[in-house]
């Protein structure tokens, strides 16, 4: 009936070598080209924000300050509380390297995020998990374990129970579930566009269906406001969880 | 060839399986999410309403554990993703 080619989720997700074409581990693609300009990006912006410190903000300092501040009240202070304040610079140029990568979702004649392929997450999430690890140990030294590993005021018995489930809990499936939720979330989101405008352009055609087609054009922009959305939040549920862990960290639990 | 035929049909039999099985278990990942999620917000937007200076961390809280509910649901869907396609 309708001549529906949907691509192969190969088609969507993998891209050709740009430079060193097929070298084994140098080669470079879209998904590292948009990386590497995702964080050429945030520094150029935060740069360009703080080389004129005015008493008075204007222009891009304002924004620059406006940006820094949200993360810094809304995320760091909201969950670690006033002793998190130095960890705002990280946590803000984490949050801002996620939440571009994120937007070239739905960045026109790009659109891809960089962050729908699971070696970015997952990379992101490893480096949360040794920064809460090495944080961990220098604040409560070998106790951590211990205090990970048998939370105080369990019966001693339960301690069969509890402590496989915050073993794996703590040390194994934090990372995990951090990096496959912001992975699927974008995969997902990319998926979810190209399923509409792919049958919008089939739609496209000398045949009595091109009436529908307005259907899918405008359910693809209003998904398209759904994916900003989404890629805010998720940049923002990443940092969050971050913050959580580290501060998780930082003092035993009572 | 009778042999090779039979194995076509074989293998288009696992494959349309295959993608009943995964549009199932997606179907049933995300129901536990689903309604935990409902329930969640609901609460959150229940307790912001009844006490609106504590807005701010009900908020916090709750896309926490948006976070961790959504986890599941998301984990279905890299099930489906990898019997369909992997």
């Amino acid at each position: 009936m309708l001549a529906l080619e949907f691509p192969p989720i190969s088609h969507l997700f993998e891209w050709k070598d740009l430079f060193f074409k097929g070298n084994e581990y140098f080669a470079f693609n879209k998904v590292a080209l948009l990386c590497v300009i995702s964080a050429l990006l945030v520094m150029a912006f935060f740069l360009a924000a703080s080389r004129k410190q005015a008493l008075v903000p204007t222009g891009v300092q304002n924004v620059g300050e406006m940006a820094y501040g949200v993360v810094e009240d809304n995320i760091v202070v909201e969950v670690m509380g006033e002793k998190g304040r130095p960890w705002t610079p990280f946590l803000a140029s984490l949050f801002f390297y996620i939440l571009f990568l994120n937007l070239w979702e739905i960045f026109p004649f790009i659109q891809f995020p960089p962050t729908s392929r699971m070696a970015i997450p997952l990379f992101l999430a490893l480096q949360t998990w040794v920064i809460y690890l090495v944080v961990g140990f220098k604040h409560q030294g070998l106790g951590y374990i211990k205090n990970s590993l048998f939370p105080p005021g369990v019966p001693a018995a339960l301690y069969l129970l509890v402590t496989p489930i915050e073993f794996v809990s703590v040390f194994i499936m934090r990372p995990f579930s951090l990096a496959v939720r912001l992975f699927a979330n974008l995969m997902a989101g990319h998926i979810l566009l190209v399923v509409f405008f792919v049958l919008a352009a089939a739609l496209w055609s000398k045949t009595p269906l091109i009436i529908i087609w307005p259907l899918p054009v405008l359910v693809g922009i209003a998904l398209t406001g759904f994916e900003l959305m989404v890629a805010v939040i998720q940049a923002y549920i990443f940092t969050m969880l971050t913050a959580v862990y580290v501060s998780d960290s930082m003092e035993a639990h009572h | 060839m009778e042999f090779l035929l039979a194995e076509t049909a074989a293998n288009e039999l696992v494959d349309g399986l295959s993608a009943i099985g995964a549009g199932i278990g997606y179907g049933f990942a995300a129901i536990g999410p689903g309604l935990g999620i409902g329930y969640l917000v609901g609460s959150a937007v229940q307790a912001m309403a009844r006490q609106p200076e504590a807005a701010g961390m009900v908020r916090t809280t709750m896309f926490l554990g948006i976070a961790f509910t959504e986890a599941l649901a998301l984990i279905g869907f890299v099930v489906f993703i990898l019997i369909k396609f992997a």
